[in-house]
């Protein structure tokens, strides 16, 4: 054990020494004192962020555009999600085990892609715009939620499931009246949980052109309009900490 | 059964109310986000979606194209591991400074004004270093440092730094303190606290904490490829640009083989140390 633990340090050590000679970083672009002088320049020319009405009303929509692509993604991942998570966490003494595999591939492929790699695929299909985001946001959550799902309900206690099903209850209705209460909680956790994430993502999906303040975002700072990039930051960040701060306190009351 | 059947659910009005309610929210959400499912069916998307999928089998296995696709993803590894490197160099003073565990002022109950506002202030930078995304550290040093794998590298050293130094901060502060406060009252230096008592009691933690955040470093290198930060992310963006499916799904597949692979390499590592 220990010396497994040893080896595995070391291991990762000669990956830090070996990744360190081949990437060829340029300590001289950001350690010397004129990269310093540049980048302080650089940083210079955000101050002051732009503050006409104009603009911060284009922030304001940016927001709220980016609000509404991570609450719609993460609603949309959550029932696609949990449809996957059905078939995913089926006992594998069921007649309908079969499906659990493939089930549980396709929930890993959509999870091991990026938000950003699926909204650049996506915008082939949905067009520019925050669509794309929103279904790009819902592709790689489902794949998070739904394993997140299936677990919950591989571990739920059986009991008031089975009461039912002994009534001769149909399988709709014993998920919806004894298994999902049972679960709930966890739902209701690990979903706002990805919303708090998402939103972080949907932040930046703009980036290759999925909407929100993110396309603001790389739009100023492409025509290097600096102090309209500042004014987007701050919207961001501001954004980021309100939502972290209500989803706390909905955490707090839901579960 | 028909009694059964009979047997109403009480709460049928109000679930049915909150149903109304929830469509009455999504509404407007679903104006902001221009959400059209339709427009995905229209005969015009249809035929570019079927067109670019269509080009994905078979996918692209030319050596000269692999080589290409090995270099490039190891290149992303590398960018992961000099990026956590980086930032641990900054996140490992940076949390020793915010931890109140290590506080001689605070043995007494109160800290210093001093020394609270410099841990407070530290705090402070943990929070603005990770409260902006890696992709955007990444499109800022883009312009300052140009393309290539040094601008990934700092925008993942600067993020990781917030998010690691703040957990080792937390880490730190959730260890059991008799033993550091025994030690820092008797008079050892608040350097010998941490390497003979807070360290050895928080390593595996520590070591864990970091192995994940390594592996989501990896994931977060290829979409800094996006912005022109090199690696397999780039490439990926090249080929998405000329609608070349085949080397798309061909790279899709090796990401999902690396994500697999750092995430068993993770999990036995944190299993391991756990």
């Amino acid at each position: 054990m220990k010396a497994q633990a040893w080896g595995l340090l070391a291991g990762l050590f000669c990956l830090g020494i070996a990744s360190f000679m081949t990437i060829d970083l340029q300590w001289q672009a950001f350690l010397s004192a004129e990269a310093f002088a540049s980048m302080g320049r650089f940083l210079g020319e955000f101050v002051p962020p732009e503050t006409s009405a104009d603009f911060i009303q284009k922030v304001i929509t940016g927001a709220w555009e980016t609000l509404a692509m991570s609450v719609l993604g993460t609603l949309l991942a959550a029932l696609l999600g949990m449809l996957l998570a059905l078939p995913a966490s089926q006992p594998r003494s069921e007649a309908r085990a079969w499906a659990r595999a493939p089930v549980q591939w396709l929930l890993n492929a959509l999870r091991a892609i990026p938000e950003l790699v699926w909204a650049s695929l996506l915008l082939i299909s949905a067009g520019l715009g925050p669509f794309a985001g929103t279904l790009a946001l819902a592709l790689h959550t489902a794949g998070v939620l739904g394993r997140l799902y299936a677990e919950a309900l591989e571990n739920a206690p059986a009991g008031a499931a089975m009461a039912l099903r002994a009534q001769g209850v149909g399988s709709g209705r014993v998920f919806f009246y004894a298994t999902l209460p049972t679960i709930w909680p966890q739902v209701i956790s690990y979903t706002l949980y990805r919303w708090e994430n998402n939103i972080r993502a949907a932040a930046v999906l703009g980036v290759v052109g999925a909407g929100g303040l993110g396309q603001l975002l790389a739009f100023h700072l492409g025509l290097f309009q600096m102090h309209k990039t500042a004014s987007v930051l701050l919207g961001m960040i501001g954004m980021v900490a309100c939502v972290d701060a209500l989803s706390q306190q909905l955490r707090k009351r839901l579960t | 059964m028909r009694r059964a059947d009979s047997i109403r659910d009480p709460a049928t009005a109000s679930r049915i109310l909150l149903i109304l309610g929830s469509f009455a929210l999504l509404w407007p959400l679903s104006i902001a986000t221009e959400f059209r499912p339709w427009a995905l069916f229209e005969s015009e998307s249809i035929q570019s979606t079927v067109r670019f999928l269509g080009t994905f089998w078979p996918i692209a296995v030319d050596p000269a194209f692999l080589r290409l696709i090995a270099r490039e993803t190891w290149r992303t590894v590398a960018m992961a591991t000099v990026g956590i490197s980086l930032a641990l160099v900054l996140a490992i003073p940076l949390s020793l400074i915010a931890a109140r565990v290590l506080s001689l002022s605070g043995l007494t109950g109160t800290m210093d004004r001093l020394p609270f506002w410099i841990r407070q202030s530290v705090r402070w930078v943990l929070i603005v270093l990770r409260s902006i995304p890696e992709l955007i550290w990444a499109l800022v040093f883009v312009r300052v440092v140009g393309l290539g794998p040094t601008a990934g590298v700092l925008a993942i050293a600067l993020t990781y730094a917030g998010m690691l130094g703040k957990v080792y901060a937390e880490i730190l502060e959730s260890a059991d303190q008799h033993s550091s406060r025994t030690l820092l009252r008797n008079g050892s230096s608040r350097m010998q606290a941490f390497f003979y008592s807070l360290l050895p009691t928080c390593a595996a933690e520590l070591i864990s904490y970091t192995v994940y955040r390594w592996e989501c470093a990896i994931r977060s290198s290829v979409v800094l490829g996006f912005v022109g930060a090199g690696g397999l992310g780039q490439e990926m963006d090249n080929s998405m640009k000329m609608f070349a499916g085949a080397e798309v799904a061909t790279m899709l597949l090796v990401f999902i083989g690396l994500v697999a692979l750092a995430d068993r390499a993770s999990a036995t590592i944190r299993r391991i140390f756990g």
